[in-house]
């Protein structure tokens, strides 16, 4: 059997009610693209018995009744949507400003990156500041969102030993990527800094500050002004 | 309206439905009673639709008073309840009076015991669904596991009282697994044959640091092939990821949308409810089976919960 070419989509069984489609094996904004498409086509026209949707970097996972479907079935129908991606209309980015106080006790690893890239501590904040990220997708916990790329000079690899608590709104960086903490959980990401916004509102009517194809901006603030953001 | 007084809340006890699917591209993953099967027969026992909410104990159970009447069934694991005293045996529907007092003890045999109410515990619901999500502390009651002092609204006065128990030979049917059946993972091929033997002959013992996100296994390291770098993709509940020490964490309820840590296994839709009967320091073993064997053992399943002979009374 000849090999498909790269740009078709594959199909693997991740589970006995899930199903994997990956759209190539690199993060690439057009596999992204292509995750948005699919994922933008399945909320529209719902297939009956998928209960629900993963998005990631170039994949999406899923979830449906076994009951009702099959892993087969299931491949044929998103045939016929992955023909479709050209067709539906993804709603235009927006643009989210994120303002951040780098460093001290907010940024407790902005020093080891610093000294892990021979660079100052204002370089650092400058570069990571300076940069549009997109929102590849959202995953882990309610309301994360992988923000990629860094620039090459802030790629960092992950903590040895992963933090048990991150405090919420903590701004990391872990390989080419970036991302804040909605919620105080475990974390292993490398923390330049800390954001007052809140990511993940339940009483919100957006219940998520960032949306899967957003773009986004880190703005510096100070300690004063941080303190005077930061909800009650 | 009626209410329950929580006196004391045990090791940890949360509100719990069977949870809200549909909200993976917020990262919201469903959440729900550990073990679904148990809680769906609690409300079939007490007249209740088979998704409503129930009290979810681990490990070591609470004091309940109940000023009204209710129709109350316990199911799940044995956790040595009393009724002011009186013992009252799972996996029947009992009648409390105004003023009664339950009070349940620790575990005789698995992690989880529910609590069902005819009407249902009532809370706001998030997404959807009354289940709780301890780590971000979203839905159930105040996001939170129950504490002493809390009183949950129950929704309906009941109307006439009527005993009704588990079919005996259902209860063996549906009793939970240490002999956990699997198909393979998405990553398999990463593994090398002697991995994947190790793997399955192998006996894994439950951590203490499990929770409703993730049980974390102790024993035989796992060696992967590849030194190929994972990219982060959707993960699927049940998942049997080898992490970068090589130990095993199966993802649970609570579960990480997506995760970067290659699967070996995923444990099938039908012994997914033995999960959540899983204490630490339990001991268990992985037997791969086939996709058709999978999905019948669901489909038989699913029709002995849907058969009539199921309740009796």
């Amino acid at each position: 059997m000849p090999t498909p070419p790269a740009e078709a989509p594959q199909f693997q069984r991740a589970s006995d009610q899930s199903l994997l489609i990956y759209f190539g094996h690199q993060i690439t904004l057009r596999a992204h693209e292509h995750v948005r498409r699919l994922l933008g086509l399945l909320e529209l026209e719902p297939i009956a018995g998928v209960r629900n949707l993963h998005p990631a970097y170039c994949s999406v996972l899923v979830k449906f009744d076994a009951l009702k479907l099959r892993h087969d079935d299931l491949e044929k129908m998103l045939k016929q949507y992955l023909d479709r991606l050209g067709t539906i209309d993804l709603p235009k980015p927006r643009d989210v400003e994120i303002p951040v106080c780098y460093g001290g006790q907010h940024g407790p690893d902005l020093m080891d990156v610093s000294a892990l890239h021979k660079m100052t501590a204002a370089e650092i904040i400058r570069l990571h500041s300076s940069t549009t990220y997109v929102v590849y997708f959202l995953g882990f916990v309610p309301g994360f969102a992988y923000l990629g790329e860094l620039p090459p000079a802030l790629v960092t690899p992950r903590l040895a030993t992963p933090r048990r608590s991150v405090p919420p709104g903590s701004v990391g960086i872990a390989g080419n990527q970036t991302g804040v903490y909605p919620f105080a959980t475990p974390g292993g990401w490398r923390l330049l800094g800390r954001t007052p916004v809140s990511i993940f509102q339940p009483q919100r009517q957006e219940l998520s500050l960032l949306s899967i194809g957003d773009r986004v901006r880190f703005t510096p603030i100070s300690p004063e002004q941080f303190a005077a953001m930061e909800p009650q | 309206m009626s209410i329950i007084q929580i006196q004391s809340p045990g090791l940890l006890t949360t509100v719990q439905d069977l949870g809200r699917e549909g909200f993976g591209p917020l990262g919201v993953s469903p959440s729900g009673a550990a073990d679904p099967l148990s809680l769906r027969i609690g409300n079939r026992l007490v007249g209740n639709p088979e998704s409503a909410a129930g009290l979810e104990m681990t490990l070591l159970g609470g004091t309940f008073l109940f000023p009204q009447p209710a129709t109350i069934a316990l199911t799940g694991s044995d956790f040595g309840a009393t009724l002011d005293g009186a013992p009252l045996a799972p996996w029947n529907s009992a009648e409390v009076s105004p003023g009664q007092t339950l009070r349940l003890a620790s575990t005789r045999s698995g992690a989880r015991c529910y609590l069902s109410l005819h009407g249902g515990i009532i809370v706001n619901p998030f997404l959807g669904s009354a289940s709780t999500h301890l780590l971000s502390g979203l839905g159930g009651y105040q996001g939170r596991a129950l504490r002493k002092g809390d009183a949950l609204h129950v929704g309906r006065e009941i109307t006439s009282f009527r005993q009704k128990t588990i079919a005996a030979r259902a209860l063996e049917q549906l009793a939970p697994r240490k002999v956990l059946r699997v198909t393979p993972g998405p990553q398999s091929d990463w593994f090398p044959q002697s991995s994947l033997r190790a793997f399955y002959e192998n006996t894994y013992r439950v951590a203490e640091e499990s929770n409703r996100m993730g049980l974390r296994l102790e024993g035989h390291s796992i060696a992967r092939e590849s030194s190929g770098e994972m990219i982060t993709e959707g993960v699927s509940l049940g998942a049997i990821q080898i992490t970068a020490s090589g130990l095993p964490i199966i993802l649970f309820v609570e579960q990480q949308t997506t995760g970067g840590y290659p699967k070996i296994a995923n444990v099938i839709s039908a012994d997914l409810h033995s999960l959540g009967q899983l204490r630490p320091r339990d001991e268990i073993r992985f037997e791969q089976i086939s996709w058709d064997a999978a999905r019948t053992l669901l489909l038989e399943q699913e029709q002995l919960l849907a058969s009539d002979g199921l309740i009796v009374g």
